[in-house]
C-alpha cells in the first residue's frame, strides 16, 4: 500500500490528542462459548502466544502513568486465565477503575468473592437471549443461560455492581422487553442493549443476524419508552446497527483519539476489529512502551484526525463529529479503509449495502458459523 | 437500584458502589468513573463532591460552601441540589439510608 510508505504521518500530540481514557485488555481469546457474532478476530490467538502476568502488570503500570482511568478485562473469556486475581489486584492497587467483561460460565461464588476483595469494581455479564434454549443455541454452550442467571446472583451477593450485556439481533429481538425485565430482576444497575455490529465473525453471519428496519424501529421504541419509565432505576445503553442509521457512529470516539485495545499477545490496536485492516502493522508492548505506541504507532497515526479523508468526508461539516465513521467497516464493505463508512447516508455505496442487508433480513436465516479456532473461509466477506 | 431520588435539603447524598469519585494523578484532575462512563467536573462540582461522604446532608454541605466561598446560602443550596439531581438522574448519586 502506498500510504504505508508514508512515514511523515502526524503523531498523537501533533493532533492535540491526549492520553487515552481506557484500555480494553483482551487477556485471552480462549472462550467456552462460540457466539457467532464474537468481536474477536477470525484468526484467534492461541494460549501459547498470550502475555504473561508480569507483562500485563507492566502494561497496567504504563497505562496508569499515562493517565488512563479505566481498564476493561475482557477476552475471549478473561476468567480462563488463572492469574486473573493477580491482574485485578494490580489494577486496583494502581487506581484503575476495574471492570470484568465475562460470559460468567467459568465463575463460582468463591472466585467472585475473591475478585471483589482484591478490588474488582464492576462486572459485565453477557446474555445471548432470555429464552434458555435459544440462548444456549446462540452461544453454542449447553446450560449456559441457567449458569449465567446464577452467576448474576453471586455477583450481587458480593455486592458487586452488574451490567447485563445483551447482544440483540433478529433471532432474539422479540425478547427485548424480557431482556430489560431480566436486568431489573437480576438487580443490575445497567443494561447494554447492543445490536450486533458487523465485523469479523458477525459479518460472516450477517444474514443470520441482521434485523429488518421494522424490527429495529420497534426495538428502538421499546428502549426509548423503558428509558423514560426506568429513569434513575436502570441505565440503558443502546447501540443500533449503523446500517440503518443516517450518520455513521463516531467509532471509538475517532480513530486513536480516546481508547486503545490490546490483544492477548500484546499488539496495541485502535479498536478490537482493527486487525481486519490487513495492511496495518501493529506495534507490540513486548517491543515498545505503551506511551510510545500511542504517540507514534503508524497504525494509529494512519487514520487520526482528518488529513487522510477523501470526499465526501473531507468536505463534510460532520467530519470532526463522526470522524468518517468506522475504518474497519469501510475496509470490510468497500475494500479500502480510507473510504467513507458505508453506514453514512451520503456514502456512494450506502444504498447498495443497505438494500443488500435489508434483503438478507427478509430471507430465512442461514445456519450459524460458530466462532472457534481453525475455521477457514474461502472469501473475504 | 432504588426508586427515583428527589434531592432536597435533607437528602444525604452518597456515591453508589459502582461509582467512583477519584483523583487521577497523571492528569491532575478529579473525575467520576462508572462502567463505560467518565464525567469530567468543573472546580465547583469537585468542591461539592469532596463533601459527599454518605453522612452529610445537602443543607450542611451547602452551608459550608457558602462560608468557604462567601456566597449567599440560598443560591449555593439551589446550585448544589441542581448538580446532585443531575448526577442522580444519571445514576451517579444516591441517597444514604
Amino acid at each position: 500500500m502506498d500510504d504505508m510508505k508514508n512515514n511523515n504521518l502526524k503523531k498523537a500530540s501533533e493532533h492535540g490528542i491526549q492520553a487515552p481514557l481506557a484500555l480494553l485488555a483482551e487477556l485471552s481469546h480462549r472462550c467456552p462459548l462460540q457466539c457467532p457474532y464474537c468481536s474477536n478476530p477470525v484468526q484467534l490467538e492461541k494460549k501459547t502466544g498470550e502475555l504473561t502476568t508480569d507483562e500485563w502488570k507492566s502494561v497496567i503500570d504504563q497505562a496508569v502513568e499515562m493517565g488512563m482511568h479505566q481498564i476493561h478485562l475482557s477476552g475471549g473469556e478473561p476468567t480462563v486465565r488463572h492469574d486473573l486475581e493477580d491482574i485485578v489486584e494490580h489494577c486496583s492497587k494502581q487506581g484503575l477503575y476495574t471492570n470484568l467483561i465475562t460470559s460468567g460460565v467459568l465463575l463460582n461464588p468463591d472466585r467472585l468473592k475473591k475478585l471483589e476483595s482484591l478490588g474488582l469494581e464492576h462486572v459485565q455479564l453477557s446474555f445471548q437471549d432470555t429464552d434458555h434454549e435459544n440462548a444456549d443455541r446462540i452461544g453454542g454452550f449447553k446450560g449456559g443461560h441457567a449458569k449465567k442467571l446464577e452467576v448474576a446472583k453471586w455477583v450481587r451477593d458480593v455486592e458487586l455492581p452488574l451490567t447485563c450485556n445483551c447482544v440483540v439481533h433478529r433471532q432474539n429481538i422479540d425478547n427485548l422487553e424480557n431482556f430489560i425485565q431480566m436486568a431489573l430482576d437480576l438487580d443490575a444497575e445497567r443494561v447494554e442493549i447492543a445490536q450486533v455490529q458487523y465485523y469479523g465473525w458477525a459479518l460472516k453471519n450477517r444474514a443470520a443476524f441482521i434485523p429488518t428496519p421494522e424490527q429495529l424501529d420497534h426495538a428502538t421504541e421499546i428502549v426509548e419508552k423503558a428509558r423514560i419509565d426506568l429513569k434513575g432505576k436502570l441505565v440503558i445503553d443502546y447501540v443500533i446497527p449503523d446500517y440503518y442509521a443516517k450518520h455513521p457512529k463516531n467509532c471509538m470516539g475517532g480513530w486513536g483519539r480516546r481508547f486503545l485495545n490490546m490483544n492477548p499477545k500484546g499488539d496495541v490496536l485502535p479498536c478490537h476489529a482493527a486487525e481486519t485492516i490487513s495492511h496495518l502493522k501493529f506495534d507490540n508492548v513486548r517491543e515498545k512502551s505503551l506511551k510510545w505506541i500511542w504517540e507514534n504507532s503508524e497504525a494509529f497515526n494512519m487514520y487520526r484526525g482528518t488529513d487522510w479523508m477523501p470526499d465526501p468526508c473531507k468536505s463534510c461539516d460532520r467530519k470532526e463529529i463522526d470522524w468518517g465513521g468506522c475504518r474497519c467497516q469501510a475496509m470490510a464493505l468497500t475494500g479500502d479503509a480510507k473510504n467513507t463508512d458505508p453506514a453514512c447516508s451520503i456514502c456512494p455505496m450506502h444504498n447498495e449495502i443497505f438494500s443488500m442487508a435489508a434483503e438478507e433480513a427478509r430471507r430465512a436465516p442461514p445456519e450459524f458459523i460458530y466462532r472457534k479456532y481453525g475455521v477457514r473461509f474461502n472469501s473475504p466477506i | 437500584m432504588t426508586d427515583i431520588l428527589k434531592i432536597d435539603d435533607e437528602t444525604i447524598p452518597k456515591f453508589p458502589k459502582h461509582v467512583k469519585f477519584r483523583y487521577n494523578k497523571a492528569r491532575d484532575e478529579w473525575v467520576i468513573l462508572a462502567p463505560e462512563r467518565l464525567v469530567k467536573l468543573d472546580p465547583i462540582a469537585v468542591e461539592i463532591l469532596k463533601m459527599v461522604n454518605g453522612e452529610r446532608e445537602v443543607k450542611s454541605i451547602s452551608l459550608e460552601l457558602s462560608k468557604k466561598f462567601n456566597a449567599p446560602e440560598d443560591t449555593i443550596i439551589s446550585d448544589v441540589k441542581e448538580m446532585l439531581q443531575n448526577l442522580s438522574d444519571k445514576g451517579f448519586i444516591e441517597e444514604n439510608g
